[in-house]
């Protein structure tokens, strides 16, 4: 499937949590799949912190989307019968206007001055490209992780906008080690040299080794011990294993390698100041901080119907934040599945192939189509 | 969608059930009995299933499941908020079954469950030739049976009495029809609906 991005610009200011307001930005966004003649067809899809709106299909880059196990014809999320958006967040770094774009008061990148945005300011920009696209209503909402955040606040944000929220291997708000494992990965970006306080596009620089450190801190929290331990073990880099250790501080573990290996390639495309605008966004994500803490008083905003799924081995966003949404879910009467997926990858498994998951989100999907009256 | 025919003591469990009524399955299996309920008596409800097969096919119905292990508790359910919990053929494999009855009683007004009758007559001849019963409702060998606590219509019943539970309704099946006369012995099923006296 060969996908092609489209943009939509926006004059209409769109106000800000942080306060003040945002004009004239642009989205990118792809789309999948034909939109019904009833609109009701549509599913939404948010990405989490380092992806994009290319979520499925190969884009002119001959690059798969970041979902394609996912999202495509007859995959789980079947374009031949739903019109699925992957919509790039505003403040990211894949098109979409943010702190690498020129800012008209001053002709210069943004940088620094960008906003700090709100995972419930991303979800108000999708609404309009919503809106323009001609969609009312979704048919789902779908996100992982911060993509799940948004897939929940849109629940609660635009509760008549969405039939369903399929919220994967998310929580309804961070934990301090959630927070502190982000502000490592933060000061490892502020703190290095070539950052020039935000501004070293202007210096044509990155602040590489504090992207690096940031991906390698992230990279951790993605995987489970388990999976770690099968597949780097105390393996020796370039040696067998049973070789007398070379007693440097040069790589000498397989696992040294691969981190670096992760976050050189993290720091040759992702932008430093969007590392810092999401990783924030996660931390303030809290919906029921307006409700005193009561996430089942929250989550009394919303009236779809859910699908909640976790990960047996994810310590990031761990069964037990699913469940706190499920408990919520459940003593507000709504209607929700939820499903504990036994996978040994920690976090990463909500990316990956996995049968029992896939079955799910497809059988769900099938429930949805059916619902709709959508052919097969 | 399904039209396949629910087992007797689920029907029978079904007739009991309220339209309208808010419902909790625990161990619900593939969702049959929500399913028949929710399209027949308009009934709101969620399954809770451990099984990964079972819980594809509750979706694949369209009947809302939590994936959950009913023994580490019925917290997330909340106190009092269904009008009905029900257990089916699954109390005899618990291992806490006598906090997962407590449980049951105060998640829902009424508790509905249903097991294998142990002192049906054919598992004493069974035992008396020296032989532990396989019979069509307990179809183990000793060595790999999942039940835990099997018991007799009396022995549930000073359970229930000690947890300050009082019985509603009672039927004895045999081989998914009903009998009065000598149940105890003759019943190769029990079916329980109580509430907190």
């Amino acid at each position: 499937m060969q996908v092609k991005a489209e943009r939509m610009f926006f004059s209409e200011p769109l106000a800000l949590a942080a306060g003040g307001s945002f004009a004239d930005y642009e989205l990118v966004f792809e789309t999948y799949g034909k939109l019904n003649a009833a609109r009701s067809n549509a599913i939404l899809i948010c990405h989490a912190l380092n992806a994009s709106h290319h979520v499925a299909g190969l884009n002119e880059a001959g690059e798969p989307g970041w979902w394609d196990n996912m999202v495509g014809p007859g995959k789980p999320i079947d374009t031949q019968r739903f019109f699925v958006v992957g919509v790039n967040n505003l403040g990211s770094c894949f098109g979409s206007t943010g702190p690498m774009s020129i800012n008209p008061a001053t002709a210069k990148a943004w940088g620094p001055d960008f906003p700090v945005l709100t995972v419930e300011d991303w979800v108000h920009a999708q609404a309009r490209l919503a809106d323009r696209l001609g969609i009312a209503c979704f048919a789902a909402v779908m996100g992982g992780s911060l993509g799940g955040m948004q897939a929940l606040a849109w629940s609660l944000l635009y509760p008549k906008r969405l039939a369903h929220c399929i919220c994967i291997a998310s929580t309804a708000k961070l934990s301090a080690q959630n927070i502190a494992f982000n502000e490592v990965a933060r000061r490892a970006i502020i703190t290095d040299p070539e950052f020039h306080g935000g501004r070293f596009y202007d210096a044509a620089v990155v602040p590489r080794r504090g992207l690096q450190v940031a991906r390698m801190i992230g990279h951790i929290t993605y995987l489970s011990d388990d999976v770690m331990a099968e597949r780097f073990g105390r393996l020796l880099r370039d040696r067998d294993p049973d070789e007398a250790y070379r007693y440097t501080f040069d790589i000498e573990f397989e696992i040294e390698s691969y981190l670096r290996y992760q976050g050189e390639k993290f720091a040759g495309y992702f932008d430093a100041n969007t590392y810092l605008i999401i990783t924030r966004a996660l931390d303030y994500f809290d919906p029921a901080r307006a409700f005193a803490g009561d996430l089942s008083k929250t989550m009394a905003q919303a009236s779809c119907r859910f699908f909640v799924a976790s990960f047996t081995t994810d310590w990031r966003f761990s069964p037990a934040r699913s469940r706190e949404i499920v408990q919520a879910l459940l003593a507000c009467d709504l209607e929700v599945t939820y499903a504990e997926i036994d996978a040994p990858h920690g976090h990463d498994a909500f990316l990956l192939d996995n049968p029992q998951y896939h079955q799910l989100v497809r059988a769900y999907a099938d429930q949805i189509a059916i619902n709709l009256g959508l052919s097969a | 969608m399904s039209k396949q025919p629910l087992r007797p003591d689920l029907a029978l469990i079904a007739e009991w059930i309220k339209p309208g009524a808010r419902v909790l399955d625990l161990g619900c299996g593939d969702g049959l009995l929500l399913d028949v309920l929710q399209r027949e008596r308009a009934v709101r409800g969620y399954g809770v299933e451990i099984d990964d097969q079972a819980l594809l096919a509750c979706v694949r119905r369209g009947v809302n499941v939590i994936q959950a292990n009913i023994e580490k508790g019925l917290s997330m359910f909340g106190q009092g908020r269904f009008d009905v919990v029900v257990l089916s053929m699954a109390i005899q494999a618990t291992h806490q079954t006598e906090q997962v009855l407590a449980e049951m009683s105060s998640v829902g007004a009424q508790g509905i469950v249903s097991f294998p009758n142990f002192g049906h007559w054919y598992h004493a001849v069974s035992i008396l030739q020296g032989r532990m019963p396989v019979s069509r409702e307990m179809p183990y060998q000793w060595y790999d049976t999942p039940n835990l606590h099997l018991s007799t219509p009396a022995d549930f019943e000073q359970l229930l009495a000690k947890l300050g539970l009082v019985v509603l309704q009672r039927a004895f099946l045999a081989n998914g029809k009903a009998v009065n006369w000598l149940a105890p012995l003759r019943a190769t099923q029990a079916i329980y609906r109580f509430a907190r006296a």
